[in-house]
């Protein structure tokens, strides 16, 4: 059983059919051709399909495609400001925060959210808001200073 | 096959939906629903959502707390007057899972999740249940214990006395991987105390059986027992005889004898 599902993604009015039980992850990859969201465990677990929708971060694997229709929802592709890249990414990039880059979409989009929110973080608050993030190759270390440092570059520019 | 997803506008309707028909589970957060969806799980057929504004609607300010179902741990979490229930909902995953996870959905999540269910059986709470029949509240003790039967009532909200003293609720959650993982033990205790004494304990674990359970026999050796050392062990002994707990990736029931007590000494007694 179909239904056509209408959201703003990163800032465009798009609309897609969804298949009965899909999820938000499916419906962006498959359907919209946004594969910035990963799709790691499909259980709730790694955190790699992490989007924001309405600026809160969600698994997008575990929500129904249905539930996000007339909703805004941000992924990593929209991040960047055209060739510019957000002080995230510049962060992770100067900090090597990614190896394999499986879970850095994921991480990202956590720590957007934090950041939205908590403009100066602390280091706790960090570790807190990519709890639910697994990385399997850096030991967590690098990201939690990248965000950090992302944070005190966004200070520095509005400073 | 593909599913058939029925969103409804009023909860009457997504309860009427659920009885009539075997095949259909409801979705609220989607963090167990989903899950299932994503594996495969072919035990059902139609997926039930409501879009009813009492659904995720919260009456947290005077003496009786009432939490719709669909109220979710950051819900929880952004509530002042509920900060006595933050340490609960911080427990459940990430923020992201947070962002989705549901009170009501927690009472049907399987060990050894369930950690906000055990706090709510510690604070006594009741749930209201609606079916085709009509609307009906069981306390939460019964419900935990036929929850897995069909046709599955629609979890409606749940209410619960708001503690007189805050500092008389207490939670602990011991897990194998830190800041976040699913419970090796999990306790929640209302503890309230007269004269120096405890009257009156409400004790839950979590993961110390195949759902979140209310530990009489710790409640009974803590009643008139001041909060010392030498006061709650008598209840840190009797902590090993209660429940059945399971064998699991993150520990043996042998473990889960073993640590309990000192978990539970820890939280009575106030230490990290």
């Amino acid at each position: 059983m179909a239904s056509a599902v209408q959201l703003t993604l990163n800032g465009s009015e798009v609309v897609a059919v969804a298949a009965g039980g899909e999820s938000l992850l499916s419906l962006l990859r498959q359907r919209l051709g946004d594969a910035s969201p990963k799709a790691g465990c499909l259980q709730g677990t790694c955190g790699a399909c992490t989007v924001l929708v309405d600026g809160e971060p969600v698994l997008s694997c575990l929500m129904l495609a249905e539930a996000a229709a007339g909703r805004r929802v941000e992924t990593l592709r929209g991040l960047a400001d055209g060739p510019r890249l957000h002080p995230l990414q510049e962060a992770f990039m100067d900090g090597f925060a990614a190896q394999c880059g499986f879970c850095t979409s994921g991480m990202l989009i956590a720590a957007k959210a934090l950041l939205d929110r908590e403009p100066r973080p602390t280091r706790e608050q960090v570790i807190e808001a990519i709890a639910g993030n697994v990385c399997r190759c850096t030991g967590y270390t690098p990201i939690v200073e990248a965000i950090l440092e992302a944070a005190r570059r966004m200070a520095g520019r509005r400073g | 096959m593909p599913l058939e997803v029925r969103t409804t506008a009023t909860l009457t309707e997504a309860a009427s939906l659920l009885q009539a028909d075997r095949g259909a589970r409801f979705l609220a957060g989607g963090t167990l629903l989903m899950r299932a969806v994503n594996e495969g799980d072919v035990s059902f057929s139609t997926i039930v959502r409501t879009t009813d504004p009492t659904f995720a609607r919260m009456r947290a300010a005077g003496g009786r707390i009432e939490l719709g179902a669909g109220v979710t741990m950051a819900q929880v979490l952004a509530s002042r007057e509920l900060a006595f229930l933050h340490p609960v909902a911080r427990a459940v995953g990430g923020p992201a899972v947070r962002t989705m996870a549901t009170v009501g959905g927690n009472l049907f999540a399987a060990h050894p999740y369930g950690d906000f269910a055990a706090a709510l059986l510690a604070l006594d709470a009741r749930v209201q249940l609606a079916s085709g029949f009509g609307a009906r509240e069981v306390v939460l003790e019964e419900f935990l214990a036929s929850r897995d039967r069909a046709p599955r009532p629609l979890v409606v909200a749940v209410s619960f006395e708001r503690p007189a003293d805050p500092a008389a609720f207490r939670f602990r959650k011991m897990t194998r991987t830190h800041p976040k993982g699913a419970a090796v033990v999990t306790i929640a205790a209302y503890l309230p105390t007269s004269g120096g004494r405890v009257s009156g304990a409400r004790v839950a674990l979590g993961a110390m059986a195949p759902r979140p359970i209310r530990a009489r026999g710790i409640e009974h050796a803590l009643e008139g027992r001041p909060l010392t050392a030498e006061g709650v062990a008598p209840a840190v002994a009797a902590a090993a005889r209660e429940g059945d707990p399971p064998t699991d990736a993150l520990a043996s029931a042998w473990y889960r004898r073993r640590v309990v007590g000192v978990q539970l000494r820890r939280l009575l007694l106030g230490e990290r």
